[in-house]
């Protein structure tokens, strides 16, 4: 083993680059290896979709406004946190996002399942002012939301771009972008060609007033469908296998 | 480079006999604790990574002896603990709500369970101890708007009030100025009337037209003297309680928008027996009525 001494490696710069790129490799494989394998970690459960034009306005929202800095979207598998959140979270339930929004921090409560827990009524006044329902809450009053329109022009460029990473939106689904998000912030429009496409879709209004869909409306769509697509009790264990 | 280990001079020390322009370094051996630290910590990563998952292969993992999984784990402290509860839960889930009021061990352990659902799932909205809030009502009180006994109870928890779930409570107030059923002026009229009902100040003469607006539109859900109908969840408006407010701006938009708030279903997220455990403490809370 003359050539693998500390002397002569050190004397031979060729040598020593060679060696030192299978040293980094090895830590770098280690870490990208299981990534070619991500697809066993997605259980099979029925249910998810991608957001639908509204929600994703709404996820967007709650991303500009940094709404994951506070709130976590993971509850892990602890009895303390699946009594208080509900089931824990699947990997196969953030199949769609781009990016995840686990988050890292719980400030406020997790969000993973807080779709359905709540009345509109009570997401519209927490948003104005949280205090006026949770007097110990520190979250700011998100009130200026609901006078802002949300850019309707621009959902089927988003849908095309998540395509772009996966997410299967269909052609049918990227050219009803802008009537999907009006018709599910409308409480009179004919939504089962959007419940068709987007099953389990919370539809009705959201408490804004129906000529204009604002980002209140598609902040609390996207908040009432968060955790609600997979039914658990159509879940077996083994389905949850990884 | 010379690797010729010598004793220094000055320290009597051994040097590792590396020499760099004159300058030499000690070969001082490493703490004996901290040489000892080091190896544990390598037998111990060595250790762990046979019992616990740590390896990734091509198309999976190594599982490690013990076969532990943080889910599997969650599936087992579940059981042991409805298992160290199971006395009560079983009895509670096996007995009708009034079984468990008249039993003095049931009643505290559902009062206390029912207590902690309560703050977690509906204080955010009824407050802690059901004081409720403008729009959300208060639980501690007489004035129910669904009906205050444990069935009734019971029945709005699971199934919620006026959303997606098919056994909800149902029930709509016209919009009665928005959709133009009555003009501002009536709307106006039968809003003093209505404040009449539970004696507040109101000027007579349009009090009296609205009583006659009132018995043509209200009382069918309303009764006639205001006080309300708890199968359909129409309002008392006679008893000085209120939701929205009793003022007369409140009344008026009221009238004209109607409220029709909602309230979530319950029981495809929390279990009979927790929702058993939440009826007997909102039950204890105003209860009764």
């Amino acid at each position: 083993m003359r050539f693998l001494n500390h002397k002569f490696l050190e004397q031979h710069a060729v040598l020593l680059a060679i060696m030192t790129l299978i040293t980094v490799a090895i830590g770098g494989i280690v870490e990208i290896v299981p990534l070619f394998t991500i697809e066993t970690t997605i259980e099979r459960v029925k249910g998810v979709r991608p957001y639908s034009p509204l929600e994703l306005a709404g996820r967007d929202i709650y991303i500009r406004e940094g709404c994951y800095l506070c709130h976590s979207q993971m509850i892990r598998p602890f009895r303390d946190e699946v009594e208080r959140y509900g089931h824990y979270s699947l990997a196969a339930e953030s199949m769609y996002d781009h990016p995840f929004q686990w988050g890292s921090e719980r400030q406020g409560p997790d969000l993973a399942r807080v779709g359905g827990k709540y009345s509109n009524e009570w997401h519209v006044a927490h948003l104005a002012n949280p205090r006026d329902v949770v007097p110990e809450s520190i979250m700011p009053s998100y009130a200026f939301l609901a006078d802002r329109p949300v850019d309707l022009d621009h959902l089927a460029d988003h849908l095309r771009t998540l395509r772009l990473v996966g997410v299967p939106y269909t052609d049918e689904m990227i050219a009803n972008a802008k009537v999907d998000a009006i018709a599910q912030d409308d409480p009179n429009a004919d939504t089962t060609a959007l419940l068709k496409r987007y099953p389990g879709a919370v539809t009705g209004g959201f408490g804004g007033a129906p000529e204009m869909v604002t980002e209140r409306d598609a902040l609390i769509a996207y908040l009432q469908m968060l955790g609600t697509l997979v039914k658990f009790r159509d879940v077996s264990p083994d389905d949850l296998k990884q | 480079m010379p690797t010729k280990r010598e004793k220094d001079v000055a320290t009597v020390r051994e040097t590792t006999g590396h020499e760099w322009d004159g300058i030499r370094e000690f070969d001082t051996p490493l703490p004996r604790w901290w040489l000892y630290t080091f190896i544990a910590t390598i037998v111990f990563a060595v250790v762990y990574c046979v019992l616990y998952p740590s390896i990734p292969l091509l198309r999976t993992h190594t599982e490690g002896l013990l076969g532990y999984t943080n889910r599997t784990a969650l599936v087992a402290s579940t059981k042991a603990a409805v298992a160290a509860q199971a006395k009560f839960i079983d009895r509670i889930r096996a007995a009708s709500l009034d079984d468990i009021r008249k039993d003095p061990e049931l009643l505290g352990f559902a009062e206390t369970g029912g207590r902690a659902a309560f703050n977690e799932n509906c204080a955010p909205c009824h407050r802690p101890g059901g004081a409720g809030a403008k729009g959300f009502p208060n639980l501690a009180d007489d004035d129910w708007l669904w009906g205050g006994t444990l069935a009734a109870i019971q029945q709005t928890i699971t199934h919620g009030i006026r959303n997606a779930d098919p056994d909800s409570r149902q029930s709509q107030m016209p919009r009665f100025g928005a959709d133009g059923i009555l003009n501002r002026q009536q709307i106006s009229d039968v809003a003093d009337y209505v404040m009449t009902l539970s004696h507040q100040p109101a000027p007579a003469e349009s009090a009296k037209r609205g009583a006659a607006i009132f018995a043509q539109n209200c009382v069918l859900c309303h009764g006639e003297k205001g006080t309300g109908n708890q199968e359909i969840g129409a309002k008392n408006l006679a008893d000085g309680i209120w939701l929205y407010g009793g003022d007369k701006a409140t009344l008026i938009q009221t009238i004209t928008y109607a409220r029709n708030s909602s309230m979530p279903s319950w029981g495809a997220r929390l279990d009979p027996v927790t929702i058993k455990m939440l009826t007997i403490y909102v039950h204890s809370l105003g209860g009764g009525q």
